[in-house]
């Protein structure tokens, strides 16, 4: 891995971490922004097939950072990624979980957690409709998408369940 | 914590369960299965203010609840133990998919499979938003904040720290707590 693409790395994850409200996947928009259209690690139908691969796999689906990096430069890449995406907003985390208790009546704690949700769930539909487009959805797989929401939405079926579901679907050819 | 501190293993060998046992999601319903019942580190109130915290907090909640447990337990030692618990295992899965998705993503039938898979994985994001969205869209001016940032993100691509620099304050000066007028 050469500095140029190490800095890249870091300067794109790491500030992806403190900017990830409401959870990692409301900065897969700007992952996928960066990583696709600034630095041109992978093409837009791989980023989509990662993401599906990072919701398969278990642990937290924010190992799509491991992935990117790992298409940006190998194997170091992919650490180098996953520490720029852990460590920061660990940090905070860290800082904050000794606080938490004094904080508990001040007027920016309700501001943040209130007023940062709605915003978090229009980047999380975002990341959704991004993915879908990278990966030039057929009408047949709109069609998978749409009765795989109402599962989830729905019932507490397993993601992996679904997710192999589908790839089994995919695999028969039939979307 | 009075009682004997937990040693670093046990806090790693936990997440990693945690990790391992949520297979494809389910995570906070594990960590908490874990975190209060199993180990008894904290009780519900605790936990529920932990998840609150973590999910306030940027970075990846479970990663953050992680922390969070790791630090009350053992300070930075234990968070960084969590953290390689939740996700040194995982990570090199996701990694060995990667290496064989990359020597493999020409084949038809890799490609069909991801096909698929790529579906249901835009359906969980869609589901996630629904589910979360629930709960806060209850007002136009929240309708609003989700509508701006949807669009921004998806269609006008805005770049994260230009988006969030309009409507973090926006949506913050909106939820700021108001003495009611009598």
């Amino acid at each position: 891995m050469n500095t140029s693409a190490g800095l890249q790395i870091c300067l794109l994850f790491g500030s992806a971490s403190l900017m990830s409200i409401g959870g990692g996947n409301s900065v897969v928009p700007e992952i996928e922004l960066q990583a696709v259209g600034t630095y041109h690690w992978l093409t837009q139908a791989q980023f989509a097939d990662l993401f599906a691969l990072a919701q398969a796999a278990p642990g937290p689906s924010i190992l799509l950072v491991t992935l990117v990096g790992y298409a940006a430069a190998g194997v170091s890449g992919a650490v180098l990624a996953t520490v720029a995406m852990v460590a920061p907003a660990g940090a905070l985390v860290f800082v904050f979980a000794r606080v938490w208790g004094k904080l508990a009546s001040s007027p920016w704690r309700a501001a943040f957690e209130h007023g940062l949700a709605p915003i978090a769930v229009g980047l999380i539909a975002a990341s959704g409709i991004i993915v879908a487009r990278a990966a030039d959805h057929s009408p047949a797989q709109f069609v998978l998408t749409a009765v795989a929401t109402l599962v989830f939405c729905a019932t507490k079926v397993s993601p992996i369940i679904v997710v192999g579901l589908a790839g089994l679907i995919g695999w028969l050819g039939l979307v | 914590m009075s009682e004997p501190r937990v040693s670093t293993w046990r806090i790693a060998l936990t997440f990693n369960q945690i990790a391992l046992a949520s297979f494809g999601g389910g995570l906070s319903a594990w960590s908490r299965h874990m975190v209060v019942e199993r180990q008894r580190w904290m009780n519900d109130e605790e936990f529920l203010s932990a998840m609150t915290v973590c999910r306030v907090l940027p970075g990846a909640n479970q990663v953050n609840l992680a922390v969070f447990v790791g630090a009350r337990l053992r300070g930075a030692t234990g968070a960084i133990a969590a953290i390689l618990g939740l996700t040194a295992l995982p990570a090199l899965i996701v990694l060995a998919l990667g290496a064989l998705y990359t020597a493999h993503r020409d084949m038809p039938s890799v490609q069909a499979t991801l096909r698929g898979m790529t579906a249901a994985a835009v359906a969980l994001s869609l589901s996630m938003a629904y589910r979360t969205g629930r709960a806060c869209l209850t007002s136009p001016p929240a309708w609003a904040l989700f509508a701006a940032a949807l669009l921004a993100g998806a269609v006008l691509r805005t770049p994260l720290l230009a988006l969030l620099a309009v409507l973090a304050p926006l949506g913050m000066w909106w939820a700021w707590p108001r003495k009611v007028l009598s």
